[in-house]
């Protein structure tokens, strides 16, 4: 039984940390709205869905245009996560402006609420755009990169089984890692992160110290929205086919991740998000054989939600957050 | 303010009544015109619209080139497409609205068994026959519903069909099985495991994955540790292009085979250049081979200005043997026929030529002439090339 | 006008006459005219015009009994389409039961709950399994199916089950508060369809992705209810005593508490409602009535699948609550009675319409634009849309209100001081 398990361990290493980046730089998003208006924004799933199929449509421009044989691919790959991220990045404030401010002195079951209908509405409108320009909703995009390495890890150790590794799986992770130094530099360091970390500690105090407390919110929408965004070309790039519905669950299992690394907390969405996407597809890889095929893969999502209920329940403050304790 | 909501209320009354009474005219004007409607059933929203679609295109087609015979005999022919969205809930109680529509004779559908089953319960009430262009769970025929029939084959035949392909042509000795937890996806792998198994081949893996998920990798982390030199798939087109991707991307180079549910242009779209060599069995023949299947095609491709999918013409053919009951069940007379008629009618089918196969029902529906047929992509195009045809074993 | 306003305010004989009439014309259109949606929805919102009228309560009480046993059913027995449109009447009657438990919840109590369909597949699973072989394979004996006359008391057997299920969930979640508990409910509904969707080994409980088909109709003295239109009566039996409870609950000592919880948990913990055994109720009531319906349903459609209780659903039921006016019973019927209307019926009649249309080749719509496909969306704007203009629904909750000497009474706090209900 372990040596199976430990066969395939590299290869599960490789995709879950694959996976792991994408629920990371998502649970970013997550966090930084919770951390400054203490709102879950079910719609950043669904953000991340739009720069999914933003990327497609860009990417299909290009095509058009005869662009793509003209640059170097990892050119317009970058281009095309600037363009994403300005695409989501306007697409979350918007949301924030229409949706969230109004109501922003309301009960926040009431934002919530609010919150699920962005979602479903996002859904369907991609879905019409789709459909209406390619007569489905499965779209599936060209590839940039589609070379494949394989890593003979079983002439280091028979305890191995050979492992692969996708050219575009080595680029999700360099992108991920920018994103995550570039935000954590610009919380910790610039005057506008700053304003953004007061505006989350005490949102009247700051605006008493002459912070602008709606435009910090605003810039925290784009920023967010746009890591979410850059997610979803990752994530296109990566699995070659996407669907309205792919933010929905994501976009859950990414806020497991951020709650699992304290919610508000930007170093522990990352590590969160890490973790999470390892053990899923630990879980999804090794479950059949931990429970002698009683419970298989299917079970895998069970998994991930029994950790976000545990977590909530035990420890609601996250592996690296701090108590709160809820003044009357 | 009460008051204000009543008198309201009451002006919204006048303006409901007079638009009521205007219904009223439209519905007793339509009745005077003899109007025989058929419904179609499939899902036109959804993971498998692209088939759904086809099957209603195709029993659209058919009926329109049966229109002008049916005026001839002083009615009007009107298709009423029902979108079942592939849930058998939504299935239902389109089947209760369908049932309510005294005009309507007769149903094409569905596309999911698992629509399909529950869906017929409400059709034998109301004695509507239906004939099916894609189901093929075993289940649906095998409770002896008066009104269920289907053109294609039954899973008890397709699975061990596309098994039996599996180990005396291809060889497969050790066969990974991965199925989608639908009741279709489970039914075919379960035929296809119990067949296999019985033809002397090992299976060294039975896993479900999740509809609607993009990442496969830990059941094909599974699948690699086994080595197997098959891989069957009880699945969606959706999943199989994205598990065939992400086999050959770990190096899985194993020939992968799905079912029925595969027969379509998505799976090339999905998979690309990876669909090379992966296998599909399916209820449905190529039709460029058959006699008059080129010429059908043009005519399909002019008339919706798209490909054909491989159910567009059993959606065709069902619905050609469903207009043809309903003339055998009028006889002479010149009055509708009762829909116990129809259903009497469609069922006592027999030896009828369509454009992809002969149609002979038995006496649970099932039909006498469906076969199975084994494609294989040679290259990323759709349809794949025929391999082998199989005939259903006389029973 | 004004004139007239406060001439109907005063006169309670002309409301009644003017219902009456409102009635007769809408009962005799749907009994004379086939097939039309507008007469049925103009008859269906007679109901609403008597909520509106100042009878007394028991007067509104017996009317719409009156309304909904025999003149429904009978001026749609004129016509063809009896069966559809008891169909979207059965249909209308289970969500309404089941808004009305989700309401308890997330309207009294104030706990959002995302995964709610869940009791209902319970409640369905329950019937499902023992009318059908499926029990066979984990009780040995051969005793199943059990006939179509344990239905009824499946249908108690059901909602029990439901609010064992109610308590389990309500449990662990009592740490968990506001935006989590939403998170929380969510994946526990998920949960409970995956569970459903692969329990068919070790085990095999619940016959997996495969479903139950063949359930048992319910039979009463040898008469079996198939049809809508017999489903029907079960249904709206059901839905009274459900009503009935309710509003029963909500002015009672517990349903304060849950309001007072909803409001201020620590205040109300202060105050010396037991916060625990609070919330546990709302969960367990909820779904208790989530959960008999899940029984109807299974033996209406006489087949259950996992499909039917995904996260959508979940969503639909709470699209309902919110329109209608989270904690207003008449609020949530009306929306649970509009949203099913709009679902089973505006939806897939205007696309057939359309459909008509582009077939006659009067104009084409395209069919990403079928009305039928765009349930999530006009579910999620209906979400914004309330939550931005309009937070408290259709019909906002009122709370009953003592007249001031009731407060003075220096009796007992204890004993309810007697008032009219509102």
């Amino acid at each position: 039984m372990f040596s199976s398990i430990l066969q395939t361990l590299p290869q599960v290493l490789i995709d879950g940390l694959a996976l792991g980046a994408i629920y990371a730089v998502v649970a970013l998003g997550y966090t930084m709205v919770y951390g400054i208006l203490e709102l879950i924004n079910f719609a950043h799933g669904e953000i991340f869905m739009t720069g999914a199929f933003v990327e497609t449509a860009v990417l299909f421009i290009f095509q058009g245009a005869g662009w793509l044989t003209d640059m170097p691919a990892w050119l317009s790959y970058v281009l095309i996560i600037l363009i994403a991220m300005l695409v989501t990045g306007a697409l979350g404030v918007g949301i924030e402006r229409v949706a969230y401010r109004p109501l922003r002195k309301a009960p926040k079951l009431i934002l919530l609420i609010s919150a699920f209908g962005v979602s479903f509405v996002l859904q369907d409108v991609i879905r019409f755009i789709a459909e209406l320009k390619t007569g489905n909703y499965i779209i599936s995009t060209p590839q940039l990169f589609d070379q494949r390495y394989q890593l003979p890890l079983s002439s280091i150790s028979s305890w191995f089984t050979d492992a692969s590794v996708k050219a575009n799986t080595l680029f999700i992770f360099a992108i991920a890692i920018v994103l995550m130094i570039g935000l954590d530099i610009f919380v910790n360091r610039t005057k506008w992160g700053g304003a953004m970390r007061a505006v989350a500690q005490d949102r009247e105090t700051a605006s008493l110290m002459s912070i602008n407390v709606n435009k910090v919110i605003v810039l925290t929408f784009f920023i967010g929205s746009a890591l979410g965004g850059s997610t979803g070309v990752l994530f296109a790039q990566q699995y070659g086919t996407i669907d309205p519905y792919i933010g929905f669950i994501l976009g859950l299992k990414a806020f497991t991740a951020a709650v699992l690394g304290g919610i508000g907390n930007i170093r522990g969405a990352m590590f969160g998000g890490i973790v999470l996407g390892v053990l899923e597809m630990f879980a999804s890889s090794n479950l059949g054989i931990l429970t002698g095929g009683n419970f298989g893969a299917e079970y895998k999502d069970v998994f991930a939600f029994m950790i976000l209920i545990i977590v909530l329940i035990f420890k609601p403050e996250g592996i690296f957050g701090k108590a709160i304790k809820e003044k009357v | 303010m009460v008051a204000a909501l009543i008198t309201g209320l009451l002006a919204g009354c006048g303006n409901g009544a007079t638009s009521s009474s205007g219904s009223a005219g439209d519905s007793t004007a339509s009745t005077g015109d003899k109007v025989i409607k058929i419904a179609t059933q499939s899902p036109l929203s959804g993971g498998s619209s692209i088939q759904g679609e086809a099957i209603k295109l195709g029993a659209q087609m058919s009926m329109e080139d049966h229109k002008e015979e049916f005026t001839k005999l002083g009615y009007s022919l009107e298709l009423v497409p029902y979108d079942d969205q592939g849930d058998p809930k939504k299935g239902v109680a389109n089947a209760e609205l369908i049932g309510a529509d005294q005009q309507v004779l007769g149903v094409i559908g569905h596309l999911n068994s698992g629509v399909s089953i529950p869906s017929s319960v409400v059709y034998e009430k109301y004695n509507i026959p239906m004939i099916s262009p894609a189901s093929t769970a075993t289940e649906l025929t095998d409770r002896k519903l008066k009104v269920v029939n289907r053109v294609v084959a039954r899973d008890d035949f397709q699975g061990p069909a596309a098994a039996e392909y599996a180990v005396k042509t291809v060889g497969a000795k050790n066969i990974f099985i991965i199925q989608d937890k639908t009741a279709y996806g489970q039914g075919l792998a379960e035929a296809f495991r119990d067949a296999a198994q019985a033809q002397g081949a090992t299976i060294s893996g039975y896993e479900g994955i999740t509809v609607g998920e993009k990442d496969f990798n830990g059941v094909l982390n599974i699948a690699a540790t086994q080595k197997p030199d098959f891989i069957f798939f009880g699945g969606l087109y959706a999943e199989a292009g994205l598990l065939i991707k992400q086999a050959r991307d770990k190096g899985i180079m194993a020939p992968i085979m799905g079912g029925d549910a595969l027969d379509s242009s998505g799976l090339v779209d999905i998979a690309g250049t990876d669909v090379k060599g992966a296998l599909y069995s399916s209820v449905a023949g190529d039709i460029s081979k058959l006699p008059d299947g080129q010429e059908w095609t043009a005519r399909y491709k002019e008339a919706f200005g798209k490909n054909p999918e491989g159910y567009s013409v059993y959606a065709y053919d069902s619905m050609t043997v469903m207009l043809d009951a309903i003339k055998t069940a009028m006889g002479s007379g010149t009055e509708a026929p009762a829909r116990d008629a129809v259903r009497d009618a469609v069922r006592a089918t027999k030896d009828f030529e369509g454009v992809a196969t002969k149609v002979s029902f038995d006496d649970i529906g099932d039909n006498a002439y469906a076969k199975v047929f084994i494609y294989k992509f040679a290259d990323a195009t759709y349809p794949g090339s025929l391999e082998a045809e199989i005939a259903q074993p006389a029973k | 006008m004004g004139k007239i306003q406060t001439m109907l305010q005063a006169n309670k004989l002309a409301q009644g006459l003017l219902l009456a009439a409102f009635i007769l014309v809408t009962a005799g259109a749907v009994y004379l005219i086939d097939r039309s949606v507008t007469a049925f929805l103009l008859m269906l919102a007679s109901l609403l015009l008597l909520y509106y009228t100042s009878f007394s309560n028991g007067m509104k009480w017996s009317i719409a009994v009156f309304l909904l046993v025999i003149v429904i059913p009978f001026a749609t027995s004129g016509g063809t389409s009896r069966e559809s449109y008891m169909e979207v009447a059965t249909q209308c009657g289970i969500y309404v039961a089941m808004a009305l438990g989700l309401n308890i919840v997330v309207g009294f109590a104030g706990l959002l709950d995302m995964g709610f369909i869940a009791f209902f597949a319970v409640g369905a699973y329950t019937y499902g399994i023992f009318a059908t072989g499926q029990a066979n394979n984990f009780i040995s004996g051969e005793l199943f199916p059990l006939s179509g006359g344990s239905f009824w008391i499946f249908i108690l057997i059901g909602g029990f089950i439901a609010g064992i299920f109610g308590i389990l969930l309500g449990l662990p979640v009592l740490r968990v508060k506001g935006d989590y508990l939403a998170i929380v409910t969510l994946g526990f509904g998920e949960i409970i369809r995956i569970i459903f969707n692969n329990l068919e080994k070790p085990v095999n409980i619940t016959n997996g992705a495969m479903g139950l088909s063949s359930i048992q109709p319910p039979d009463l003295f040898g008469f079996q209810f198939t049809f809508p239109h017999q489903f029907y009566f079960i249904v709206i039996g059901i839905l009274l005593i459900v009503i009935f409870a309710v509003r029963r609950l909500e002015h009672s000592r517990l349903g304060r508490s849950w309001k007072a919880v909803r409001e201020n948990e620590i205040a109300a913990q202060s105050m010396g409602i037991p916060l625990i055994r609070t919330k546990l109720m709302a969960f367990a009531i909820g779904a208790s009535f989530s959960g008999m319906m899940g029984v109807v349903f299974a033996a209406k459609q006489t087949f259950i699948d996992p499909t039917s209780f995904t996260l959508i659903e979940s969503i639909t039921i709470l699209v309902m609550v919110v329109l209608g006016g989270m904690g207003s019973v008449p609020g949530v019927i009306l929306g649970a009675s509009l949203v099913t209307i709009l679902n089973l019926q505006v939806l897939t009649e205007f696309t057939s319409w359309l459909n008509q249309l582009s077939q006659q080749g009067i104009f084409e719509v395209p069919n990403a634009l079928s009305p039928s496909k765009m349930q999530r969306f006009i579910f999620g704007m209906i979400l914004i849309l309330v939550a931005v203009f309009r937070p408290h629904g259709l019909i906002a909750a009122r709370n009953r209100k003592l007249p001031p000497e009731a407060v003075k009474d220096p009796s007992p706090p204890l004993s309810k001081p007697e008032v009219q209900p509102d």
